[in-house]
């Protein structure tokens, strides 16, 4: 699978109506192949900013760019939405290839069979429980596009158990080939477990109070690494 | 889910389609029983009504009255169901029409259906054109309640799915948009449905050359119960083949995701 693409973050300002900027002035990079975590406080605007790496909120000064093409422009990313988000009237299968007009039945079924769900293909929404609705996502998610992946809380509303299991899958799927991944989150135990780089944002507008390369990878970190690195984050 | 769950769930449903198989026949039977009852020239059985069902059909007019009345409805039930939908649609998308014209609506809602009638007829004659007309202005508003409400619980966030996945707009609208539409439709069908034939019979008796409502009002000048409740009785199986024929099986198809067991 080919590297995932490098993203260019300049947003000279942000805002919502007549209100503080929600960003002014925020640049950062993210180098291909990457997986960042960015993590802040509720309202920050890390969905925002999200969606507008996603190319669907457009109405910022600034540019975004995914491998050097405008956010808006450039191809459709692979995206994550805080709840599963599948449209309730489709199975499984179908939940996939909506959002894809070519992906092939095979591919779909493929991309089910990543997530551990080759048997779900054609059961509907509220036949699988919350935790087979997460993986469906995902799977939509990397049948759009497995080289650039947007996930918006991913683990959040999730039990314990549920959490080490969707990132165990999350661990997987990024092992699969090498792309590039920008999560948000508010906990820093997420971005210690799964990030090789944590943005930390704080104030308004939101500034990058802390841009930390977390460098062990993270199937080689154990308990104490672990600790070690959620210290580095929660300090900030 | 267990198999005794699942007995037990399949049970509950075979009952329950039985309860509704008997509702009909229970109707009937004390339909009869209260003809013996109260036995009297004005208040036939079910079975001499049913009798004089046929003998209106094979020997009368019943058919062609039948036929009249349908074409009105049908004409009528598609038209309004049509304008409805796309006003309904256009209200509860567009915020500024929908400031603009709401008022129109609750007016049109609350206009009342003899008035329309009788405005529609001096204005165009006893003519098919005012009838069905007057039958289509007192539905429309309806309709466009029913989908403006529909529109407007549209979810907010699989407009963003679709917007995220750049999903085309076509696409959008028959995966996303139609199916959370559908059960409005239906609702609005239902309704509309029992609203326009009650309506045309009314109108009926107001002004027109034949069809049930005609037909019925000369029936009443001879207090010919029987003959009333055989022509009621003959449009009320054509609304409930409508109804188990076309909108339960259309029903069960459109919103089969709704009800697959778990």
């Amino acid at each position: 699978m080919a590297i995932g693409p490098g993203l260019n973050i300049a947003v000279d300002e942000k805002r919502f109506g007549v209100s503080e900027p929600l960003f002014k002035g925020l640049r950062f990079d993210i180098a291909p192949g990457s997986v960042v975590a960015l993590i802040g406080p509720s309202g920050i605007g890390k969905s925002t900013l999200l969606r507008m790496i996603a190319g669907i909120d457009s109405d910022f000064a600034g540019i975004i760019t995914v491998d050097g093409t405008p956010a808006a422009m450039a191809p459709t990313p692979g995206f994550v939405f805080q709840d599963p988000r599948l449209l309730p009237w489709l199975t499984a299968m179908n939940n996939i290839r909506a959002v894809d007009p070519r992906c092939t039945p095979k591919q779909a079924a493929s991309a089910l069979q990543r997530v551990g769900l080759a048997d779900a293909a054609g059961l509907y929404p509220h036949q699988l429980s919350g935790g087979m609705q997460r993986r469906v996502a995902l799977a939509r998610a990397v049948a759009v596009n497995a080289s650039l992946l947007l996930l918006d809380e991913p683990f959040v509303s999730l039990d314990r158990a549920l959490v080490a299991e969707m990132r165990t899958l999350f661990r997987a799927v990024v092992g699969d080939g090498q792309p590039t991944v920008l999560f948000v989150s508010h906990l820093a135990d997420d971005a210690a477990r799964l990030a090789d780089r944590v943005i930390v944002l704080q104030q308004r507008p939101a500034t990058i109070v802390a841009d930390i390369a977390l460098p062990i990878a993270p199937r080689s970190r154990d308990e104490a690494v672990l600790a070690d690195y959620r210290q580095m984050v929660d300090r900030h | 889910m267990s198999r005794a769950v699942a007995t037990r769930a399949n049970l509950g449903t075979r009952r329950n389609g039985w309860l509704e198989v008997l509702s009909l026949p229970l109707l009937l039977l004390l339909w009869q029983v209260l003809s013996m009852v109260f036995a009297h020239r004005l208040f036939p059985s079910p079975i001499l009504v049913a009798e004089e069902m046929w003998r209106a059909a094979t020997a009368g007019n019943l058919l062609v009255d039948l036929g009249k009345t349908l074409v009105r409805v049908s004409i009528a039930f598609v038209v309004a169901m049509v304008l409805g939908t796309i006003i309904g649609i256009a209200l509860g998308r567009v915020r500024w029409a929908d400031r603009l014209f709401s008022a129109w609506v609750v007016v049109g809602l609350n206009l009342p259906a003899i008035v329309v009638a009788i405005v529609l007829f001096i204005w165009l004659g006893l003519t098919e054109v005012a009838l069905v007309l007057a039958v289509i202005v007192n539905k429309v508003p309806l309709v466009i309640v029913t989908m403006r409400e529909g529109v407007r619980s549209f979810s907010a966030d699989f407009d963003e799915l679709g917007r995220v996945f750049r999903m085309p707009p076509l696409r959008r609208l028959r995966l996303i948009f139609v199916p959370q539409l559908v059960p409005f439709v239906l609702a609005a069908a239902r309704t509309g449905l029992s609203l326009i034939w009650k309506i045309v019979l009314v109108f009926e008796v107001l002004g027109s050359d034949g069809g049930v409502g005609y037909r019925i009002a000369i029936m009443f000048q001879f207090f010919d119960i029987a003959g009333i409740l055989a022509y009621s009785a003959s449009f009320i199986l054509v609304v409930l083949a409508f109804e188990y024929g076309v909108l339960r099986p259309l029903e069960r198809r459109a919103l089969r995701w709704q009800s697959v067991p778990g």
